[in-house]
């Protein structure tokens, strides 16, 4: 397997704790992949280091063919390499209107200046109304965000994501929050947008992890405890002790 | 709903620009038909030349709105580009009349005096207040306006170029990119009140008011052909402000003043938004400026401290931030206001046994405006005019994080 995304052996510590202990991850083009673990465990340092919010003291990550290292990009140009991040709380631009938020989103040249000459289009337009309805929100499109209930909210996030065109998608904790019926609906979105990009989701409710179906990777204090399906990993001693058996 | 997102002229999505350019025009022309020069003189020329440079107040404050109000950094150090454009235009000013003085008496001479010995008199003109005969290298181009002109964009532009580079690029943010900015036009100040520095130390320069080369024509005239060349440029600048905050740009400006670090993530280079924007501020804020300190007559380095750029703060959030009218109305009502108590004209407050003196209490008044719209009116005066008017603004009711907390 081509790996689009190579973790290798990083470690990063806060103040001498060791939030990441030389973990090494790998995920393909086109796979969904379940980061689940305990409180503390390390998942969003994992994240905040593939996204350049956070540099390992050691190890290097590793993107695209022919590889190259994300530890020398910025967040903006890792966010334009293809990596787009879904944070856990709601981030939307909330004094802007849903349609404003898209357009801010949609693949486009993010230079200053060519950000001043750009101009709405037809394909542009578009593209936004279908993103809002693809998340539901075709009849808030004028609406400010601010005034979107937080599973909107949510959606709307979602929305932008895609707007990005990501290669790889880094989705934290997108269940919470939500009601039964919302968190159906975005484990078929997450599953359907596997098909054409990797897709990783870190979560920690174990029912929306076993209805994503997908390879899981365990992470206990800051590195792989088990990888597998899910069942593989819930059968696992070491994974039974750190986290299902409390 | 899809034809709202359409390509549509933007000052049709922006009707507040069609009022202000229109109640900009109609203001002009009232003042030059009540004007000593071209009217019924009902308006003292002093007036015309308030009124002139309180139009270049507002053009700093609509230029403070787009770094505060729309990209969320409250630069303390706006009036050091400010008082730059005004000594760099000084420096032409000064040079041009000195030299035309001093070639006057010096064609008095029996031999016509040569290049060097009017330079070597105007430089002692200009500079034997500070103990100094020599031209300063920073008045090398003083000879030539097209040159002191593009220097007046060119200077400002440029250290706010480098400042904001150097900042942005360290990520300081909020209360210490505050006081850094504070920090530079306070050193600005200081140097410039160097006797050394060049620039004629706390006397700064001064017969700003004289033009050279229209001797013949009076300050009425002046004042005039000055509140006219004002009013453009706010008109001008106004326009740029608000294309500039209307369209995807003005989305992401925004969206940086709210919450930065998400901006990034969706793959803007935030810094070079920063950049354009405090550069572009920087620069309409030396026009204004330029165009001020000839009606003012003087500039010095007092101009320069802090408290002033601390002013411009206020006037803004008094006029509402994130509006661009706002901005203006804030800057023309409150200067206007302080221009009048401040004058001593205003009408003391007779209590038993004290007598509030406005000169005195003005500031306290103004201090406390402050406080009270802050809390009370967070919108500020444009907020009223949101309410009452038609005049929708594309932009926020306030800071989202505000309105979080």
């Amino acid at each position: 397997m081509s790996a689009l995304l190579e973790v290798d052996s990083i470690s990063v510590s806060f103040d001498g704790f060791k939030a990441i202990d030389n973990l090494s991850f790998n995920i393909g083009d086109a796979e969904l992949r379940a980061v689940i673990g305990p409180n503390g465990a390390g998942k969003t340092t994992f994240m905040d280091i593939v996204t350049g919010k956070t540099r390992p003291d050691a190890g290097d990550v590793k993107w695209g063919t022919p590889p190259k290292s994300l530890l020398k990009m910025n967040e903006a140009q890792i966010a334009r390499a293809g990596i787009g991040r879904k944070f856990q709380r709601p981030t939307v631009f909330e004094d802007q209107t849903v349609a404003d938020n898209l357009t801010m989103a949609l693949k486009a040249n993010r230079n200053p200046f060519a950000v001043l000459g750009w101009r709405p289009s037809v394909d542009s337009t578009g593209k936004v109304a279908e993103l809002a309805s693809e998340v539901g929100l075709a009849a808030q499109i004028t609406r400010k965000a601010g005034e979107l209930s937080h599973g909107q909210k949510q959606w709307l996030e979602i929305g932008m994501l895609l707007a990005q065109e990501p290669r790889l998608l880094l989705v934290d904790e997108p269940a919470a929050g939500m009601t039964l019926a919302e968190r159906e609906q975005t484990t078929a979105l997450l599953v359907r947008l596997a098909q054409t990009r990797a897709v990783v989701v870190v979560e920690h409710d174990m029912d929306f992890v076993r209805r994503l179906n997908c390879k899981v990777t365990v992470l206990h204090q800051g590195s792989v405890l088990a990888e597998g399906s899910l069942d593989h990993v819930t059968r696992n001693p070491d994974v039974i002790e750190v986290y299902l058996g409390r | 709903m899809t034809e709202k997102l359409t390509r549509q002229p933007f000052i049709l999505r922006n009707p507040s620009i069609l009022v202000v350019l229109a109640v900009l025009a109609v203001f002009t022309v009232a003042v030059t038909l009540l004007s000593q020069a071209y009217g019924s003189g009902t308006v003292p020329t002093s007036t015309v030349k308030v009124l002139g440079k309180t139009l270049c107040l507002a053009l700093a404050a609509v230029a403070m709105d787009l770094v505060w109000g729309y990209l969320g950094i409250l630069s303390l150090g706006q009036m050091a580009f400010f008082a730059l454009g005004g000594y760099l235009i000084g420096q032409w000013l000064m040079y041009a009349r000195t030299e035309g003085i001093v070639a006057a008496s010096l064609a008095q001479n029996p031999i016509p005096p040569t290049t060097a010995e009017l330079q070597e008199g105007v430089a002692n003109q200009i500079f034997g207040v500070v103990g100094s005969s020599d031209l300063p290298l920073v008045w090398s181009f003083a000879h030539s306006l097209p040159i002191q002109l593009l220097l007046v964009l060119a200077v400002p532009g440029l250290l706010a170029l480098v400042f904001g580079w150097l900042a942005f690029r360290s990520r300081v943010n909020g209360v210490y990119l505050s006081i850094l900015t504070q920090a530079m036009t306070l050193a600005l100040a200081l140097w410039l009140f160097q006797n050394d520095s060049g620039f004629r130390g706390n006397n700064g320069l001064s017969g700003l008011q004289n033009i050279p080369g229209l001797d013949a024509v009076d300050q009425a005239t002046l004042s005039v052909w000055f509140l006219w060349a004002s009013a453009l440029a706010l008109g001008l600048a106004y326009v740029l402000a608000a294309w500039l905050v209307s369209g995807k740009f003005g989305s992401v400006v925004r969206a940086i003043r709210d919450d930065e670090t998400r901006v990034r993530f969706l793959g803007y280079p935030v810094e070079g938004f920063k950049l354009v924007v405090f550069t572009l501020a920087a620069m309409i804020t030396a026009v204004a400026g330029a165009l001020y300190y000839p009606q003012a007559g003087i500039i010095n380095p007092a101009e320069l401290m802090p408290i002033a750029s601390i002013y411009l703060a206020v006037w803004v959030a008094i006029g509402g931030r994130g509006r661009l009218y706002g901005a203006i109305i804030g800057a023309v009502f409150v200067s206007l206001l302080s221009s009048w108590f401040t004058g001593g004209r205003a009408p003391g407050i007779h209590l038993p046994g004290y007598t509030v003196n406005w000169v005195d209490w003005w500031q306290v008044a103004l201090g406390l405006g402050f406080v009270l719209v802050t809390l009370f009116a967070p919108k500020g005066i444009a907020g009223v005019v949101d309410r009452i008017g038609p005049l929708r603004a594309p932009s926020p009711e306030r800071h989202a994080k505000e309105a979080k907390a």
